[in-house]
């Protein structure tokens, strides 16, 4: 590891906490419904959609609004992708997508995960990018946190069924928080060159023609371009991860300068970091923010550190060919941004649920790669998902009070409410769900020709193969969205199977979820004991990143030492 | 089993099912529109035309031009393989290295992918190895690690200065120039870590490339 790196490092961290306050207390604000400053757009906004703002709903009925909603963005993604060729904004007259191809990344942006199977800019016309993706960005963002306030007003309501307002949740989510700083950052990253506009492809010439595939001299560069820089910013934000172009954020058209990098970075984890605030705030105690955001800290920075020491070592293969020491692995990494930012990204996109990338961490070093595969396998809860990562953190936490409860022989109560069977029961639902999708659709892909002919051998020894699956899966069934990009995952069998995966990955831990935030509403508060685990103090931290590092490495240690255990250890 | 299912307490039931189902539709159907309109259309019509007022230069690709032509773009680069040039990264995509689009193949910027102990890695690696060498068969340094891999975009427009310093003798040879003029040209290209702190100090290979022409 480099100093230069460490700050680098180190600076991201000192700017993520410091956001963490102002944007969290605001992102309260909105939810309580105190920000107003496009009150007339919401107004109209709720005519339209025949809602009134302010009627309560039960968990029942949040869930179903969101399902119904989320489900309708699936549908239109679909048909908007079918129907491409017909539809204008397509300069480069690109065709429809097939209908596997269509079905993955239709479910893939409506569940925030922003798996990508097909190749941006030569896939998609800008109008499917925009009115398809781009819109699918920000409500499947502001789904997940409609979902987490809902939870919020769960575990802080006293004896009511009332958990909020979906549709206002997530017009809010959108109109007050998305919306102004995707704009923001949008303009901040066009300044360092990320590409935005609705002019064809620009056309210049090679300085030194080079000989083409068919043996003729090829003396021109077509360049790509688009409205990027404004879907990259809310990508990022509502850590859907989604790029414009085929290799997302290593593009020079997408991220641009090192400026670019950390902002980029950054807006990966701001909301969800943030979003701890907000909920310490929602539930009148901070500290209880403050608590889980330490736990996700502490796990997030030693990995952090082990995947930057592990590519900042480079690789024996090549260092054997007598390259000039010091330079770490820089195969599938940009010069400009460099060893560091390439490992705090790897970490920071897989932490959340974000899946951006801007370096292949197929290339990365066994211990280099295997760092972001099991921050995804923790289920996205480091961080994680805007919205998603915290509901996940906090059922996490409701299972560290029910093992400290059986230790001790007591009833475990989070927040002042008792945690009783329906939600450990929901709770492990969450918890099983994933690892569940992501083990079995491994082994089923590994058993079947049509999942192993898409490891290409001639490419990949075959340790490397089996982890290029087990991370796609893994990535699917937790909607993070980044690859081991060497896997050939476009065909029927993956686009079919990693959507399944990505559908019940997301939905399937979302309505238990709104279970428990239904039955906690309905609790009475019991006023804190003598008994009461305290909830914020650092034996409770402990107690939360044991567990959450306990049941993540019990889980996937076994599946990982057949891909980069296997892989570190016998090249 | 029926435990874990019983706070659902069975299908999902409204007081008056037909009127809420149609409450429901209509607000998700109008939602979604709403928002298709206000983030889908407006906000990507508002970023591009500010963008394209405050910042075209970088909005439509940061084009060099030269008496008013493009000549290429600063963020993307371009192969090279003649000893009088600089050369760049590898690249991994296809049919040909820094095809950044290609109508015709449907394809654009890609990275190797290759597993830390490919083979197919380690034979790129020495082709461009053996490259180096022939082109400049007196040159023992050791290869900096950037000129035998290759990047993520396949379009990276940047080599690291130890990158550059390793060529400028074979570059300033095939030129007929002093070594020292090369390497003052790349001291002058050479940009530095942003605020001293961001990034990795690197040198754009294109810009480089086409002061070098520039010098006659």
């Amino acid at each position: 590891m480099t100093a230069n790196g460490l700050l680098q490092i180190a600076l991201f961290l000192a700017l993520l906490l410091a956001l963490v306050k102002p944007l969290g207390a605001y992102m309260a604000h909105v939810y309580e419904g105190r920000v107003r400053f496009l009150a007339p757009v919401e107004r109209l906004f709720y005519r339209l959609m025949g809602v009134n703002p302010a009627a309560p709903m039960s968990w029942k009925t949040y869930a179903a609004a969101m399902l119904l909603f989320n489900l309708l963005g699936l549908f239109v993604v679909y048909a908007l992708q079918r129907a491409q060729a017909l539809l204008p904004l397509n300069p480069q007259q690109l065709g429809a997508v097939g209908p596997e191809l269509a079905w993955n990344t239709a479910v893939s942006f409506a569940t925030n995960t922003n798996w990508q199977s097909y190749s941006g800019e030569v896939t998609l016309s800008a109008f499917t990018q925009m009115l398809g993706l781009t819109v699918q960005n920000f409500v499947s963002a502001a789904s997940g946190m409609a979902v987490l306030i809902a939870l919020v007003r769960g575990l802080r309501g006293r004896q009511t069924s009332d958990l909020g307002n979906f549709w206002t949740d997530l017009t809010r989510g959108v109109l007050y928080i998305l919306l102004p700083l995707s704009l923001v950052l949008a303009l901040a990253l066009v300044s360092q060159g990320v590409v935005q506009t609705f002019a064809p492809a620009a056309r210049v010439p090679l300085l030194q023609p080079v000989t083409g595939a068919n043996g003729a001299a090829l003396t021109e560069q077509v360049l790509p371009l688009g409205p990027a820089a404004s879907q990259i910013a809310i990508k990022q934000l509502g850590t859907n991860g989604g790029g414009y172009f085929n290799v997302n954020s290593a593009h020079p058209f997408e991220n641009p300068t090192p400026l670019s990098n950390l902002l980029e970075v950054l807006a990966i984890l701001a909301i969800a970091t943030a979003l701890c605030y907000t909920f310490g705030r929602m539930i009148g105690d901070t500290r209880q923010g403050w608590a889980v955001l330490a736990a996700m800290t502490i796990i997030f920075v030693p990995l952090v550190l082990v995947t930057f020491a592990a590519e900042q070592a480079g690789t024996p293969m090549l260092t054997a060919l007598g390259v000039a020491p010091g330079g770490g692995n820089m195969e599938g990494k940009e010069v400009r941004i460099g060893i560091a930012s390439s490992a705090l990204w790897a970490a920071a996109t897989t932490a959340a649920s974000n899946g951006s990338v801007n370096s292949m961490h197929d290339s990365f070093t066994p211990i280099g790669g295997m760092v972001p595969m099991w921050l995804i396998q923790l289920g996205e809860v480091i961080y994680g998902g805007v919205g998603s990562g915290l509901y996940g953190m906090l059922v996490f936490a409701i299972i560290a009070v029910f093992v400290a409860g059986l230790m001790v022989g007591r009833t475990p109560e989070y927040l002042g409410k008792k945690i009783e069977a329906f939600e450990i029961k929901m709770a492990s639902l969450v918890i099983l769900i994933p690892p569940v999708l992501v083990l079995l659709g491994t082994a089923v892909a590994v058993l079947v020709p049509e999942g192993l002919s898409s490891i290409l051998t001639t490419r990949s020894p075959a340790a490397h193969g089996f982890s290029e699956v087990l991370y796609a899966f893994s990535s699917a069934g937790n909607n993070n969205g980044s690859a081991f990009a060497g896997l050939n995952a476009n065909t029927p069998f993956y686009n079919i199977a990693l959507g399944i995966v990505m559908l019940f990955g997301r939905f399937g831990l979302a309505v238990p979820v709104l279970a428990i935030a239904g039955s906690m509403a309905a609790k009475k508060v019991t006023p804190a004991g003598a008994g009461t685990l305290p909830t914020h103090t650092p034996l409770f931290i402990v107690m939360l990143v044991s567990v959450v590092v306990i049941v993540g490495a019990l889980t996937f240690i076994p599946a990982l030492a057949l891909g980069p255990v296997v892989e570190a250890l016998i090249p | 089993m029926e435990a874990v299912w019983a706070g659902f307490a069975g299908p999902y039931r409204f007081h008056n099912s037909e009127v809420e189902m149609k409450t429901m539709i209509r607000a998700a159907v109008m939602s979604l529109l709403c928002m298709t309109l206000i983030t889908g259309v407006i906000y990507p019509l508002v970023v591009t035309g500010i963008a394209q007022v405050i910042f075209p230069a970088q909005a439509n690709g940061s084009l060099i031009t030269q008496s008013g032509a493009p000549v290429g773009s600063a963020l993307i680069g371009q192969a090279f393989d003649d000893p009088k040039y600089f050369w760049g990264r590898l690249s991994a995509t296809g049919p040909v290295p820094y095809t950044a689009f290609n109508p015709d193949t449907l394809t654009g910027s890609s990275g190797s992918n290759l597993g830390p102990f490919s083979p197919a890695l380690k034979a790129a690696a020495l082709t461009r190895l053996e490259a180096l060498r022939n082109a400049d068969p007196g040159n023992a340094a050791p290869v900096p690690v950037d000129l035998i891999t290759a990047s993520a975009s396949g379009l990276d427009p940047q080599i690291s200065p130890e990158a550059a310093a390793y060529q400028v003798a074979r570059v300033a040879r095939a030129r007929g120039l002093n070594s020292s003029q090369v390497a003052e040209l790349v001291r002058q290209y050479t940009e530095g870590r942003t605020l001293g702190l961001l990034g990795e100090p690197r040198v754009n290979v294109l810009r480089l490339n086409l002061a070098l022409d520039g010098l006659r």
